[in-house]
């Protein structure tokens, strides 16, 4: 797992490019709820979907502090870290 | 700026609805009749979106209790039982309660909500874990929320999923704590509880089980889901309602676990808050008793469900997994769920919208519930409405259509 900060960030965007019913613009400034619209369910399914591809699970009040892609990248990444 | 600015979006859709003149979150019954019917802007509506499992709220041994206890000790206990007093009522339908699950220990709180957050917050501390089923009750996630426990959410239904997270967190400190539900009130879908049971055990974990929509309906004796699964030693807690089958408000755990009665000075839910009215605990405790005596109501009501839920199958609508008393049609958008209710509503028929993030994976859902009450004619009833309405909004084949039964 040499260059893991750049799998979890195509792994965030690629389920999430797939769960997303039009294709959208995004990058580490997308902002969950405002800029994709999602509800606080999808976003948790959402984690749910990265939290099986990486073998983690991303407690609820960490998925709560999280606002953008970026933020969430950054919460994934040193959560399998300390895995 | 205004305080109620950030809700612009929510006020929007509301005002949307109260301006079309049909708001399934503001429905005002003029009168109740029955269990089973009300008027509703002056017409007689047959009552489908109800939780009155058992049909219990006019029964008449149930309203005499509610009377006497009213008139013997006052309408309102004014403050809780910690800090104000118990009265006996309290105490004796806790005994009751704990008698007919067969366990130690017993708590009534003032709402199935209050029981838990009071259960989960205080249950888990700040070491331990919880893990919740994702489509858990709000009333769960609240719990969770008030409390200082990590919280882990896994599939729903998912034993797979579970054991996967309990994998993961198996070096942590701290105990252990999964919360589910006996039937989901969104769906009407029951947990795979012995499969669940099998990963509790496996982990060293705890189980709480929330039978709010399965007590009095499954079970050899009604006490719901972890009674019909054959795992009830495996359901460390019960948590329950009175405010559906037993036809009241309020809410409860029980426990055969030792040390149980230290919740009644720590879990902050049941401590801050005013204990429930003699006149409802009363009721109360003549509803359970009611449950218990007349199996034929539990009998009635999964024949009922088993009507409503083949009737609804058969004209083609998208239903939960399983016959349940709580039955829910998928619509195919919020706007046709509104419009669906509306129609049906106009007809005569009260059912309820459950829209995202209430509902699982964004799904609009038409939902109904059925009560032992409904006679097989008022359910058929139903059913060609559904038809009718469906065949109008183009939802389902026109050739599925009963023809529509006139109600007795
Ligand atoms: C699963 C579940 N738990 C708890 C509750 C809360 O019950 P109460 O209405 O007594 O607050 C409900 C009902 O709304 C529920 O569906």
């Amino acid at each position: 797992m040499a260059n893991l900060t750049g799998d979890i960030r195509d792994i965030i965007f690629d389920t999430l490019r797939s769960s997303l019913p039009n294709a959208v613009e995004i990058s580490e400034q997308t902002h969950i709820v405002d800029d994709l619209g999602l509800d606080s369910v999808a976003v948790m399914d959402f984690v749910m979907e990265i939290e099986d591809r990486l073998d983690i699970s991303v407690p609820l009040d960490k998925i709560a502090e999280v606002e953008t892609l970026g933020d969430l990248i950054a919460t994934v990444r040193s959560l399998k870290d300390s895995a | 700026m205004s305080l109620f600015d950030k809700f612009a979006p929510l006020a929007a859709q509301y005002s949307q609805l109260e301006h079309a003149g049909a708001n399934p979150f503001n429905v005002s019954f003029d009168n109740v009749i029955s269990p089973t019917e009300a008027m509703i802007k002056g017409r007689k509506t047959l009552l489908l979106g109800t939780n009155n499992y058992l049909g219990l709220t006019y029964d008449p041994a149930v309203i005499a209790k509610a009377v006497e206890a009213t008139e013997l000790y006052g309408t309102g206990t004014t403050g809780s039982r910690i800090a104000n007093g118990n009265y006996t009522g309290h105490q004796r339908l806790e005994r009751a309660l704990a008698d007919f699950y067969g366990r130690k220990h017993a708590m009534v709180f003032s709402t199935g909500y209050q029981a838990n957050l009071g259960i989960i917050s205080t249950l888990a501390g700040k070491n331990d874990h919880l893990l919740l089923d994702a489509d858990s009750h709000a009333s769960i996630y609240d719990g969770s929320r008030l409390g200082y426990a990590q919280v882990t959410r896994f599939r729903h239904n998912s034993p797979d999923d579970l054991a996967n997270r309990l994998r993961r967190l198996a070096g942590e400190p701290g105990d252990k704590i999964i919360v589910v539900e006996g039937i989901y009130s969104m769906l009407g879908d029951t947990a795979p509880l012995r499969e669940f049971a099998a990963v509790k055990r496996e982990y060293g974990a705890y189980m709480i089980v929330d039978e709010a929509h399965s007590m009095g309906v499954l079970g050899e004796t009604g006490r719901g889901l972890a009674e019909a699964a054959g795992v009830e030693a495996d359901a460390d807690f019960i948590v329950g309602t009175f405010s559906k089958s037993l036809a009241g408000v309020g809410g409860f755990c029980v426990s055969d676990m030792d040390g149980f009665d230290i919740m009644r000075v720590a879990s902050r839910p049941y401590m801050f808050t005013a204990s429930l009215p003699p006149g409802v605990i009363a009721a109360t405790e003549e509803a359970l008793h009611q449950m218990r005596i007349r199996p034929a109501l539990r009998r009635q009501l999964t024949e009922n469900a088993h009507q409503l839920y083949a009737g609804l199958a058969g004209l083609g609508f998208e239903l939960g997994p399983e016959p349940s008393p709580v039955v829910s049609a998928v619509m195919p958008s919020p706007e046709a769920a509104f419009a669906f209710w509306a129609k049906l509503l106009e007809a005569g028929l009260y059912t309820n919208v459950s829209l995202p993030p209430a509902t699982p994976k964004g799904m609009a859902l038409l939902r109904s519930s059925v009560s032992a009450a409904h006679t097989p004619a008022q359910i058929s009833h139903a059913i060609a409405l559904f038809a009718q309405v469906g065949q109008e909004l183009g939802l389902i084949q026109a050739a599925s259509r009963p023809e529509l039964a006139s109600v007795k």
